[in-house]
């Protein structure tokens, strides 16, 4: 099985006539996803390869019954972007978009708080459910359909983690990227709830990063809540305090933040650690040998 | 993106926040024409870096007459200010702020800044005014007023309320207080900040409320909206290799190790330095070219490596999903051509047209050592830097 989405998903795609929105949306086509509408202001009564392009969401929903939308909104219009989605009971809104200033994340997150929406980024990579879905920028052949679920707030270093694990026959229930932004959607613990409850997951796989302290709080829902075996991986040891290494969340200030400080967190919830990336796919191997039916 | 000390405080006269009469003086004799038109000494004169701590290395002096203003001002523009915040080497003093000399009764402490756990927005808020709130927060946390607010309601008088009462200000400040807080409060939110510290927030023997100093900084994901703010930005605070990369896009920061990188996505590219790390080596940088990079921006991303001098060997790591392998291959071998590229350089390439990438690598007849995964290329890194 999987979490969050699968072949029954309907997609919707905001922002399907730009250059990303394009292109993405046709490799999620390839894939397998079943993309029923796409929205860009003005455009309405146009197709995208055959797919019928809306003026608003409501529309779109209305019209096709999409429950999932994929954001490729510029950073300007993107929160609006997802509070229209929400606005339209969208199930789940997957924004890929990276440079939303914090400011209108602030509001788009509490506005989402009086929604049933569920979002998943901002500037994420998006979320497959190989062999059924996918909702997002990740090249999809890497994947494999299996039995462990990766969530992670980065885009390469994911595609890095579900290569291993496929090369050591270990498929993928479910691989989302939480994003790496300071103020996101859906966080580390809704993902791992849904893990844990999804009967189809047997191991889980976490990868953080410097900044904020996401990880600490997962780890102690790991504690209390996570019976399946948990992998963990932390990027940015050597990265120097007070800089913004790429990501717009990923800074260490004032001593808090560390990699140290969240590989400690994951120890002290026996999650199994990763020191050494290379070797990811063999620790793994390892950890989840029993679960790989 | 940070700003100046002067540069804040004229964003906090325009929003009318109590700031200390005073102006920017780029010479010598800028700072005593500054400090003559004040009217009154003592006057005080701050060292404009970028980095906390100014007082601490000797960049923040009284100055009581017109001759002491101008041996201190030469002592401090051109000095190597060197605070707990700039490293070692320290940052060359290029201007001053000259102000007036206020006679303080308290001293306290206000920040605002975004909550990335709860999306509120925070103020924090201490008695203990001119520590830095990192020390008062592991010494006495109980010293220290935080309330959040909600960003839809925006503030709110009793938001005001509880930081007046927490810092025990009398009504008299209080009533001075609560405007300045909610101008402070949609200074920040107008303006993109992504912090504003006010430390020390002063109350005069006068029972004035003035921001003695100021620190904004400002969410560059913002900077579209806030051109005017966009103009306060000083290459001469950065280093010039991280300029020289932010016109070509490339998200890059100049470290102090001997092995370069290339690698596409920041998670990964964080992860990439800590392996260089466990090779028994030191990044020299960390460099994102992204999802998008073409062959130009490998380009500019190995002369920026290179102007590093620092720099003994070079790694690209490169996950292509969307940037397929064989066009970032093309885009090393030209740039190692155009470039010449004197130092090794270890390649570790997975994903989209791998082989097609490994086969340009090859056949280009350049001297580059080809990594099967990372695993291998960690291998590789160490035994290059352990020659």
């Amino acid at each position: 099985m999987s979490i969050f989405v699968d072949k029954e998903t309907r997609l919707l795609v905001q922002g399907i006539t730009g250059r990303e929105g394009q292109f993405h949306t046709r490799q999620c086509v390839a894939y397998g996803t079943n993309v029923v509408a796409g929205v860009t202001p003005g455009k309405g009564g146009q197709e995208m390869d055959g797919i019928p392009v809306f003026n608003t969401v409501q529309e779109a929903v209305r019209h096709t019954g999409a429950d999932c939308s994929m954001i490729f909104v510029p950073p300007p219009f993107a929160a609006d972007a997802i509070m229209e989605a929400a606005d339209a009971d969208i199930e789940l809104i997957v924004c890929i978009t990276e440079g939303i200033p914090v400011m209108d994340m602030l509001l788009v997150k509490n506005f989402l708080a009086t929604k049933s929406s569920r979002l998943i980024g901002p500037n994420c990579p998006g979320i497959i459910t190989p062999g059924q879905c996918k909702v997002g920028i990740m090249p999809g052949p890497i994947h494999m359909s299996g039995a462990i679920g990766v969530v992670s707030r980065s885009g390469t270093l994911t595609y890095e983690v579900v290569d291993q694990l496929t090369k050591v026959g270990l498929g993928q229930s479910t691989c989302l990227g939480i994003g790496g932004d300071p103020v996101n959607g859906t966080n580390f613990i809704d993902c791992l709830a849904a893990f844990e409850n999804d009967p189809d997951t047997k191991g889980i796989v976490m990868i953080g990063e410097i900044g904020g302290s996401a990880e600490e709080e997962a780890c102690a829902y790991i504690a209390d809540s996570v019976s399946k075996p948990v992998v963990g991986f932390v990027a940015g040891l050597t990265a120097p305090p007070g800089r913004r290494m790429g990501h717009a969340g990923a800074i260490v200030s004032g001593g808090s933040g560390t990699a140290q400080a969240k590989i400690d967190a994951m120890l002290q919830a026996d999650v199994h650690v990763c020191k050494d990336l290379g070797r990811l796919g063999e620790l793994c191997g390892q950890v989840f040998k029993d679960t790989n039916q | 993106m940070k700003i100046h000390e002067y540069q804040a405080k004229e964003l906090f006269r325009n929003a009318n926040i109590p700031v200390p009469a005073g102006e920017v003086a780029f010479s010598v004799d800028e700072a005593c024409t500054t400090a003559e038109n004040l009217g009154s000494y003592p006057v005080v004169i701050k060292a404009q870096i970028h980095a906390g701590g100014r007082g601490k290395g000797g960049g923040v002096k009284l100055a009581n007459s017109r001759e002491d203003v101008k041996n201190t001002a030469s002592h401090i523009l051109n000095m190597h200010l060197v605070t707990p915040q700039t490293g070692p080497e320290g940052k060359i003093v290029k201007k001053v702020l000259v102000e007036e000399g206020l006679k303080i009764a308290r001293e306290l402490y206000l920040s605002i800044l975004p909550d990335r756990a709860t999306a509120t927005i925070v103020i924090m808020a201490s008695q203990a005014g001119g520590m830095d709130i990192e020390t008062v927060a592991a010494q006495s946390p109980e010293k220290i007023v935080r309330v959040s607010v909600n960003p839809l309601t925006g503030i709110q008088p009793y938001h005001c309320r509880e930081v007046a009462f927490g810092l025990d200000l009398s009504p008299e400040v209080a009533k001075q207080f609560y405007p300045m807080l909610g101008n402070l409060y949609r200074l920040f939110v107008s303006r993109d900040c992504s912090l504003v510290e006010i430390n020390p927030l002063v109350v005069t023997e006068k029972n004035a409320i003035v921001a003695l100093d100021a620190k904004i900084d400002i969410d560059s994901n913002g900077l579209y909206r806030q051109k005017n703010l966009e103009e306060l930005r000083d290459t001469d605070e950065e280093d010039p290799l991280e300029v020289e990369a932010s016109r070509f896009n490339l998200n890059y920061i100049n470290l102090s190790g001997n092995v370069g990188n290339m690698v596409n996505g920041a998670g990964l590219a964080m992860a990439t330095m800590d392996i260089i790390k466990k090779a028994g080596a030191d990044p020299a940088n960390f460099l994102d070219v992204g999802g998008g990079a073409n062959a130009e921006m490998v380009e500019n991303g190995f002369r920026i490596i290179l102007a590093d001098k620092n720099v003994k060997a070079i790694l690209i790591n490169i996950f292509g999903g969307i940037l397929r392998c064989d066009v970032l291959a093309e885009g090393v071998v030209q740039a190692a051509q155009k470039t010449g590229i004197t130092v090794p350089v270890v390649i570790r390439m997975e994903g989209t047209n791998v082989e097609e990438g490994r086969r340009i690598l090859a056949a280009s007849g350049l001297n580059l050592v080809t990594a099967v995964d990372l695993k291998d290329a960690a291998d590789k890194i160490a035994a290059i830097v352990k020659r």
